[in-house]
């Protein structure tokens, strides 16, 4: 089972976060605090798995993490997933982030919290994993966008406001995530068929 | 912020997360946000009903706000009321709320139940995903009690959409997971299996977590699962990667349904079906021969979930642990993934094999991969994958390779990280012991442990050692040799000197032949030492200058000198001084006989399971452990002495995990090896000369009169304790029984003779040393001189109490004119009202006499009353003064609650000045058991499963006092790894907050 799931920046300020057990808001930020801890002091190129915190309930529960660009994922998940079947998940969440938001980058995530929860929605559930094929996910992604199109028609302006926002001029912004070493334009999963 | 008009909804959101990212300190940032919550709050509370757009955009920014580490303590009702909505995005919006930030908010709970049970019969299948999502991620519950029956119809009903019908199937199994007593197999139980057959891949992957979790539960009911599950995989595994379309991951076929359909298999032992089974074993060695093509592309993802499946394979096979070729293939899999490139595929061979070596079939093939995994420790860059070659290291071990293995371990230790050299030194000290051939291996091997890494050696590998010294005859000599070889050094740690006093106490004169290890050098190499040992090792040490005396009679008065300055019988530490005391006053009254007797060496201890391996499996969990690895310590059992000697071993059953039970053990089993033998020199030479009734401290009785070698005595379960002192008591009284006890009374009554009996008297004008053992419990022996004892009984009621003082006239003469009275002195006047009813003026000698206090508190106190004591024995008058045991907790009433009423109440007292916390170090040791039963005789009610750390406790109840009552909620958090602990009290009063941490914190 998935215990929680964070996404941090290099300075360890969280850009998400969702716990699957019940933690108090206290515990919560502590665990984000020692999690951002145990990650961040790796080097890079070292192995993606690591014991979790004690906070989260030690060496029962392991943390897969993955860094892209200003931004760590980390999933803690204890014994009874894969933990390779995990870092795919994550490499499957940023892509679908990636095709959802058009070159995803540190600043949609806190622009846009509500739609990395629905996204995250769709793939993982009370901590287990719902949906894993791709486009699958953006489908329903989709649907629920049409469906908040039609029922406000004046979505356009926020948007607008949005991209305004996103063209401001803000410090310390990267602005795309790298992710790794797939270039994210290319696999277009119709080519598999 | 300008006002917020509708058609710029979401650029308040903007304009609101850039001004937080903008600011430059973190006061400005929570000032901005302060400023957020107070215009929310308005918004929602105002007359105008706010649209979706604003909503939406309010309840975004308390999620952001909530993100950043601030408690949302508002908006929940509005979230509640979007959920009703009809438009999507509002429920939307309004289930993401609380998703988020409603775990288990009990009050909300049925009004958000009765949105989902609206949403859930709704036949819109975007709701009733929400709804469902909603069930599974708060999953409280209350939520199961009223859905627990409903998901598995919609989950097995035919005209359920596919998206709903995934959904359903993790609900049930969060459902399943909270409260597995609420959710009932049915005949739904049998369509769940189908579900495997299901076109949908989706639905196939949700449906086989959801049976995983079930057959864990009642594998009989899912059986079915297995041939199903069987075809399933050999489908996927047999397809072309473009059969299944989007379920291909990088070329992979549907490697999470792999995974998970593989997961489901390893519930259930191999398939009895010959056709079934051959077919699983086609698809494991398919999978295996996969592993050895040439990967379809060269990104990782395709490795990544190639791998992830082979990982699966290999678990499962390692679990059926039936076919030897499929085992030695997946071992020679894991050698070569063992030298990949690839730090991840490192690490997870490193971890699959360790399960590998405790299978017969592979244990020799995983052998053959030892040097690449000696290599692996030494070379590898990351801590992770060093801290699993150790485990696979500790697994392959076995009675060939242990020298090799060990020696690896220990050249480690000297470099290896912090976080993880603790448990080395376990598996080091196991190792070495496990596969001892011979035991002058094992003392070297200990005593390098204690070398390179002291710090890290917890007390139970040092008294195994001890242990198996004293047991095994032949080492004893050696070991006196190499420790005290090892003591040499300029620098040694603490621990070996304990270990150095303690074999050199008991088998220096093993080595005392040669002029290098004379007695005297040995006890200068010691007492070198003495000077840079903390308190528990001088006391050791002491205890083994007493045992030199015996061993050899020539370096007495050197000893005796030492003994005899001011640093030792004057010593601050009363433990010390008292050792220092009883030993000189031992040396030079006793016989060389009775020395002889009562420092006699100490007899085998009884063989029980190792307690280092107990704190290893603590530690790590059972998983990692050999299921045979006592089997050599059952040979040696043998030799244990059995207990016949009913009277003095009655209390000999020490508790059986504490290894405090396994020293205190020999001491109490004396009696029954060969002769009778005195319980323990230390007790007696305790008994007589601080009488304290057993039931008056359980604990100090221990931490004085523990057996001669007994270092960090700890209060083990009190009843032990009693125990222990009521035997004193009764052999204190009862007739000598056996030659054995009746030299011990010769020795009481020398000793009494000696010392013109000098217990410590209030000398100053207010006696209080036993006061803080009053604070958890009512009753007891309050005060003691050579003629009064004055014990307590007393009760309370909310902010009332009666106490029941006991004035014993321990001297035959008649005490006349006696007079108690109590005082409370300045301010307590007015907080606390204390009326001693009139009691006899005499007291005759050997009698009691009782008086009855009244106490009612009339508000927060923290000075005690005191007991003013006037009586005239023989001609002269007697004045004592004691503090009474009055404490502010005394007036506490137990308070139970739930989890979530207890951090909801947390929270409300987070006011700066209402928390009070402290930070010291443990005094006693840290057992659980006794730390709550400390708590509840503190007068909180101790709250069970309110943590999420359950090494944690938690504490409430109500202080009540004549003006007000004061919530009280206390958290105490052990670090038994730095032995101290973290007491936080939140009260909303500063001054019950503070007085309650002072009281409480003196207890551990």
């Amino acid at each position: 089972m998935i215990k929680a799931i964070l996404i941090f920046n290099n300075h360890g300020k969280p850009r998400l976060s969702k716990f699957y057990e019940h933690y108090s808001e206290d515990t919560e930020q502590q665990i984000i605090r020692e999690t951002f801890h145990l990650v961040s002091k790796r080097d890079e190129n070292v192995c993606n798995f690591l014991e979790g915190g004690m906070l989260i309930g030690g060496s029962e529960n392991k943390l897969i993490c993955r860094h892209y660009a200003t931004l760590y994922f980390v999933f803690c998940v204890d014994s009874s997933e894969s933990e390779l079947g995990i870092l795919d998940l994550i490499q499957v969440f940023v892509e679908t982030l990636d095709k959802c938001f058009e070159n995803v980058c540190e600043l949609d995530l806190i622009f846009h919290v509500d739609k990395v929860h629905n996204i995250l929605a769709e793939m993982v559930m009370g901590g287990m994993v719902l949906e894993t094929n791709m486009n699958e996910i953006i489908t329903q992604v989709d649907a629920q966008n049409k469906m908040e199109k039609s029922e406000a028609g004046i979505a356009g302006a926020p948007a607008r406001a949005v991209s305004a926002v996103k063209n401001m001029n803000l410090p310390e912004m990267p602005r795309n995530i790298n992710i790794g070493d797939i270039s994210i334009k290319v696999p277009n999963l119709l080519s598999f068929k | 912020m300008p006002a917020v008009s509708k058609g710029d909804g979401m650029r308040g959101l903007a304009v609101f997360i850039s001004d937080i990212r903008n600011c430059k300190s973190k006061e400005a940032e929570i000032k901005r946000i302060n400023k957020e919550l107070a215009n929310i709050r308005s918004k929602f509370k105002g007359d105008k009903a706010l649209d979706g757009y604003s909503k939406k955009k309010y309840v975004c920014k308390l999620l952001f706000i909530f993100l950043l580490g601030h408690d949302i303590d508002f908006g929940h009702m509005e979230a509640v009321n979007l959920l009703s909505s009809n438009k999507y995005t509002e429920k939307q919006i309004g289930y993401l709320f609380i998703s988020v930030l409603v775990n288990s908010n009990s009050d909300l709970i049925s009004l958000i139940n009765n949105a989902i049970k609206n949403d859930l019969s709704s036949r819109n299948p975007t709701f009733m995903n929400l709804a469902l999502h909603c069930i599974a991620n708060v999953g409280s519950r209350e939520m199961a009690e009223a859905f627990a029956a409903e998901v598995p119809r919609i989950l097995v009903a035919g005209d359920t959409m596919d998206s709903v019908k995934q959904s359903a199937a993790l609900c049930l199994l969060r459902l399943n997971r909270t409260s597995p007593d609420l959710v009932l197999m049915g005949e739904w139980t049998a369509r769940v299996v189908h579900l495997l057959n299901d076109q949908h891949l989706g639905v196939v992957t949700a449906a086989t977590s959801l049976i995983t979790t079930l057959a864990q539960k009642s594998p009989e009911d899912f059986k079915t699962s297995v041939s199903l599950a069987v075809a399933r995989l050999s489908r996927i595994v047999s397809s072309a990667s473009t059969d299944l379309q989007d379920y291909t991951y990088y070329f992979v076929a549907a490697p999470w349904l792999s995974v998970k359909l593989l997961r489901l298999l390893q519930c259930y032992p191999p398939p009895e079906d010959g056709a079934i089974r051959g077919r699983l074993t086609e698809c494991l060695e398919t999978i295996l021969n996969k592993a050895q093509e040439p990967p379809k592309s060269k990104k990782v993802q395709h490795s990544n979930a190639k791998n992830a499946v082979l990982f699966e394979a290999i678990s499962l096979i390692i679990h059926h642990d039936s076919e030897p070729t499929l085992l030695v293939r997946a071992c020679n899999q894991l050698g070569q993934f063992l030298q990949h490139r690839e730090t991840n595929l490192r690490y997870l061979a490193l971890e699959s094999m360790c399960t590998l070596a405790s299978s017969e079939f592979s244990h020799e093939a995983v052998k053959t991969h030892i040097e690449t995994v000696i290599n692996a420790l030494k070379s590898e860059r990351d801590v992770s994958v060093r801290q699993r070659a150790v485990d696979l290291l500790y697994a392959m071990c076995d009675r060939s390779n242990a020298k090799q293995i060990v020696a690896e371990m220990l050249s480690y230790l000297e470099t290896a990280d912090y976080s993880i050299r603790e448990e080395i030194v376990l598996k080091v000290a196991i190792l070495a012991e496990k596969y001892a051939v011979d035991y002058t291996w094992y003392v070297d091997t200990i005593l390098n442990l204690i070398r390179f890494a002291g710090d890290y050696v917890s007390d139970e590998v040092w008294y195994r050692v001890i242990q198996i010294v004293i047991n095994r005859d032949e080492v004893q000599g050696y070991a006196a040799k190499t420790v005290f070889e090892a003591l040499q050094a300029p620098a040694c740690h603490e621990n070996l000197v304990k270990v150095g006093g303690y074999i050199l106490g008991e088998f220096g004169n093993l080595i005392a032949g040669d002029s290098r290890s004379s007695p005297l050098v040995q006890f200068d190499l010691l007492h070198s030492k003495f000077h840079l040992c903390s308190v528990p090792t001088r006391a050791l040490l002491l205890s083994a200058y007493i045992k030199f005396i015996n061993l050899f009679p020539e370096v007495k008065g050197t000893i005796q000198e030492v003994l005899r300055s001011d640093s030792q019988l004057r010593n601050a530490d009363v433990e010390l001084q008292q050792r220092a005391v009883e030993y000189l006053r031992l040396s030079s009254i006793a016989s060389t006989d009775i020395l002889a007797t009562v420092l006699e060496e100490m007899p085998p201890f009884p063989e029980r399971e190792s307690s280092i391996l107990a704190k290893l499996k603590r530690k790590k969990g059972p998983g990692n452990l050999h299921p045979d690895l006592d089997e050599n310590r059952k040979e040696r059992s043998a030799n244990g002495g059995t207990a016949d000697h009913s009277s003095t071993t009655s209390n000999a059953k020490s508790s059986p995990l504490s290894f405090v039970g396994d020293l205190l053990a020999p001491a109490s089993t004396a009696p029954s090896t060969k002769r009778p033998r005195p319980v323990s020199s230390s007790y007696l030479l305790q008994a007589p000369l601080t009488p304290i009734p057993p039931q008056a401290s359980a604990v100090p009785v221990l931490l004085s009169a523990g057996p001669l070698f007994q270092v960090a005595a700890s209060p083990t379960p009190s009843t032990d304790l009693l125990g222990l002192g009521s035997t004193i008591t009764t052999q204190n009284s009862a007739p000598p029984a056996s030659k054995g006890t009746s030299l011990l009374v010769d020795v009481f009554s020398e000793n009494i003779a000696a010392f013109p009996v000098e217990t410590p008297v209030a000398v100053g004008p207010v006696a209080d040393e036993n006061f803080s053992r009053f604070v958890c419990k009512n009753n007891g022996v309050l005060y003691e001189n050579q003629l009064l004892q004055i014990g307590l009984k007393s009760e309370f009621r909310q902010n009332l109490g009666r106490m029941y003082v006991f004035f014993g006239n321990k001297t035959s003469t008649q005490f006349m004119n006696f007079a108690a009275s109590v005082v409370c002195q300045d301010t307590l006047q007015t907080q606390l009202n204390v009326h001693a009813k009139p009691a006899d003026p005499t007291v005759d000698g050997g009698a009691q006499l009782q008086q009855i206090l009244n106490i009612e508190c009339m508000s927060d106190f923290v000075d005690a009353p005191v007991l003013n004591i006037q009586f005239r024995y023989g001609g002269t008058l007697q004045n004592v003064a004691v503090k009474l045991p009055i404490t502010l907790n005394k007036f506490f009433q137990p308070t139970e609650m739930t989890s979530q009423d207890f951090f909801q109440r947390w929270k409300q007292l987070g006011a700066p000045q209402q928390e009070v916390q402290k930070i010291f170090k443990a005094k006693h040791s840290m057992d659980t058991e006794v730390t709550k039963a400390k708590i509840m005789g503190f007068g909180a009610a101790l709250l069970d499963g309110v943590d999420p750390n359950p090494s944690n406790f938690v504490g409430a109840g109500v202080i009540h006092t004549k003006t007000t009552q004061v919530g009280c909620l206390l958290r105490l958090e052990p670090n038994t790894h730095a032995q101290m602990y973290r007491l936080t009290l939140r009260t909303s009063r500063d001054t019950v907050s503070q007085r309650l941490c002072d009281l409480l914190s003196e207890q551990f």
